[in-house]
């Protein structure tokens, strides 16, 4: 049976929340259901004191989780647009990510912040932002970015159950995806990367929804010969180099995708890393596709301007080849 | 609590003292340079640590700021391994990955101190609603200074709180000074305990500097916060005797002021309400000198502790093993 990315997020915190009394849903609407319906019908299954309705109080809310989960609980808070948690940044860096450092092993914080992010419908400049690079440079904490329903159904149950401080970002653009559950499947590992689509000519790091992307890149280079292979990384921190080790040393050409603009960004990492670790392997620079360097716009035309698609991959990949246009 | 017993009140004399000293050899190695960061002290203000502290139970928990360690020791915490931390050994509480800011004895319930100006507000009502869900009695107590008051999280924690009916106990040590600057200068609200009324939060204001007060007024509010009555912010106005950190030189306080403050002194407080109870004042002095011993002995053990194996300098950033080998 298919699923939308919503639906099995949805399935995923029922389950988790029916396994372990400790796992506790909050944030702004989430008893009512949430901005995006995620968890339409978990409070009148789950009770109101498990999933728990806040006040429009990002920075006292995540502080509240952080102190819960410093004393049992293992809350699961949804900040609504990952451009709101700018007010929950104190809390995540400073408290949230170091307790465990601080207290020199004293005490860990097993908390899981569920957030939407990415460009879609018109969302404008302060509800659509990719933010996730602020987040890699804090140690402490994890970054997840699934990127597909099944994906994200695995993953978040995996971060749930982890034990540590998890950022967990959903692509909005991917809400509506649909995809078929393998049941019983073993749920995926946090910090391991997987193989979206194998090929042998260039490899392509992509990770949320710039994998489709990716995918849908591939597919067009491959009508012309060119054989991509697409890693999705799924977890930004830690990011698994190993696979994309073993990827590059195979097509010796290296691309990353990301929604995000390029400056400071994941892709930046990540191709730091592969130039300094991988340098003998490479037969082309490593490049980057991003956002274009401005706010995302609200006109349609717009922000189809400024966010990258396929056609850019497939001009970045053709250049790594030394192929023109 | 029943009534505390003379005996009672000696031994809280002792505790004043003891943080009093503790501060004192804090204060005496950070200007010898023994003592890394820019530690914070709380001289003057010790009978608010002593007379809430000294009533709550070990599963109590418990979240300061940066002028946090009288709270610890009122606590229970072991003084030597709380000064081995300050100095950043490796016996200390946190095995020096924290420091003077960040004190955490998870045992004795001290979960935390923060840095950050009413950072633990809202931990301190996690803690408490981790509680309440579990069904478990313990309460949360978190200090912060008045210049808390500033920050958008005391309002959104207070609000919180209040909504879920938390057992958390907010105390604020409203020592006159944001940081440098004076209360006059940093907000018209006269009071802090004002701010509970809206939300209505059980609150009072009281002398912070004399310990039978404090006691008092804390026994109640931990009573009301235990029976699940919700939320209490307690204001207790204090003053504090040294600067916002050691080295400051306070060119914005007055002598006059500064002498007026030395005036108000809660372990001379103390002392002369026990002497008009009919303790010696001999008795009283052995008192402080046995506090003065047993610091001294601990400053010297910690001292002589080790310091931290530079080897182990990434260990304890993740739990999971699988993600403890990250790359810088």
């Amino acid at each position: 049976m298919q699923h939308t990315f919503i639906e099995i997020l949805r399935r995923a915190l029922d389950e988790e929340l029916a396994r372990d009394p400790a796992v506790h849903l909050l944030g702004e609407d989430v008893a009512a259901g949430g901005a995006f319906g995620v968890t339409r019908g978990l409070a009148q299954k789950h009770g109101t004191t498990r999933v728990r309705n806040t006040p429009i109080s990002e920075a006292a809310i995540t502080g509240l989780a952080t102190g819960a989960a410093l004393c049992g609980l293992k809350p699961v808070l949804e900040i609504m647009f990952i451009d709101f948690a700018t007010l929950s940044m104190d809390c995540l860096v400073n408290q949230t990510a170091k307790y465990r450092y601080m207290s020199g092993g004293q005490l860990t914080v097993p908390l899981v912040v569920r957030t939407q992010a990415g460009a879609a419908g018109g969302a404008a400049a302060q509800h659509s932002q990719s933010l996730e690079a602020w987040f890699i440079h804090v140690p402490g904490l994890v970054v997840v970015a699934p990127s597909t329903p099944a994906e994200a159904y695995g993953l978040l149950k995996s971060a749930i159950r982890l034990g540590e401080p998890v950022l967990f970002i959903e692509h909005k653009r991917l809400y509506t995806m649909k995809e078929e559950l393998v049941e019983g499947a073993e749920l995926p590992p946090i910090g391991r990367a997987r193989i979206a689509k194998p090929g042998t000519d260039v490899t392509v790091i992509a990770y949320s929804a710039m994998v489709q992307c990716a995918l849908e890149a591939a597919q067009k280079l491959a009508d012309t010969g060119i054989s991509a292979e697409v890693i999705d990384l799924r977890t930004l921190l830690p990011l698994d180099m190993a696979t994309i080790a073993a990827s590059v040393s195979k097509t010796h050409r290296a691309l990353v995708a990301h929604e995000a603009v390029r400056n400071g960004g994941v892709g930046a990492e990540i191709a730091a890393r592969i130039g300094a670790e991988l340098f003998d392997e490479l037969d082309a620079p490593v490049l980057r596709v991003g956002c274009g360097f401005a706010p995302i716009p609200f006109a349609p035309e717009l922000e189809r301007a400024l966010l990258p698609g396929s056609a850019d991959l497939v001009r970045a990949a053709r250049q790594i080849m030394g192929l023109a246009g | 609590m029943t009534e505390p017993t003379l005996a009672d009140w000696k031994q809280m004399y002792g505790a004043l003292w003891r943080i009093r000293l503790f501060e004192g050899h804090v204060q005496r190695l950070a200007a010898a340079g023994e003592i890394p960061g820019f530690p914070h002290l709380s001289t003057g203000q010790e009978a608010v640590a002593v007379g809430i502290c000294t009533q709550l139970a070990r599963e109590d928990v418990l979240f300061t700021s940066h002028r946090g360690h009288g709270h610890v020791l009122a606590k229970g915490s072991d003084i030597e391994a709380t000064f081995a931390e300050i100095l950043g050994r490796r016996t200390g509480l946190c095995g020096g990955r924290g420091g003077s800011m960040h004190l955490v004895d998870a045992e004795n319930g001290v979960l935390g101190a923060t840095g950050v100006v009413a950072g633990n507000l809202a931990l301190a009502a996690g803690a408490a609603w981790a509680a309440q869900a579990q069904g478990r009695q313990n309460i949360s107590v978190v200090f912060f200074g008045d210049g808390a008051t500033g920050a958008g999280a005391f309002h959104e924690t207070l609000n919180l709180a209040a909504l879920w009916r938390l057992p958390v106990l907010f105390v604020c040590e409203n020592n006159g000074y944001a940081e440098f600057t004076s209360r006059e200068e940093h907000s018209n609200v006269k009071q802090v305990s004002s701010f509970a009324v809206p939300y209505g939060i059980g609150t009072k204001t009281v002398d912070g500097n004399d310990l039978p007060t404090v006691f008092t007024a804390a026994r109640h509010a931990i009573e009301t916060v235990r029976a699940g009555d919700g939320p209490y912010l307690l204001e207790c106005m204090t003053f504090r005797m040294a600067g916002h950190y050691v080295g400051d030189s306070q060119q914005y306080r007055s002598k006059e002021e500064l002498a007026a403050i030395r005036e108000k002194c809660p372990i001379e407080r103390l002392k002369r309400h026990l002497i008009e109870r009919g303790v010696d004042a001999e008795e009283l002095d052995a008192i402080g000198d046995r506090s003065r011993s047993e610091v001294q002995q601990a400053v010297e053990r910690a001292v002589a502790a080790a310091r931290p194996d530079a080897a182990t300098v990434l260990e304890y950033v993740y739990r999971a093993p699988a993600l403890a080998a990250i790359p810088g």
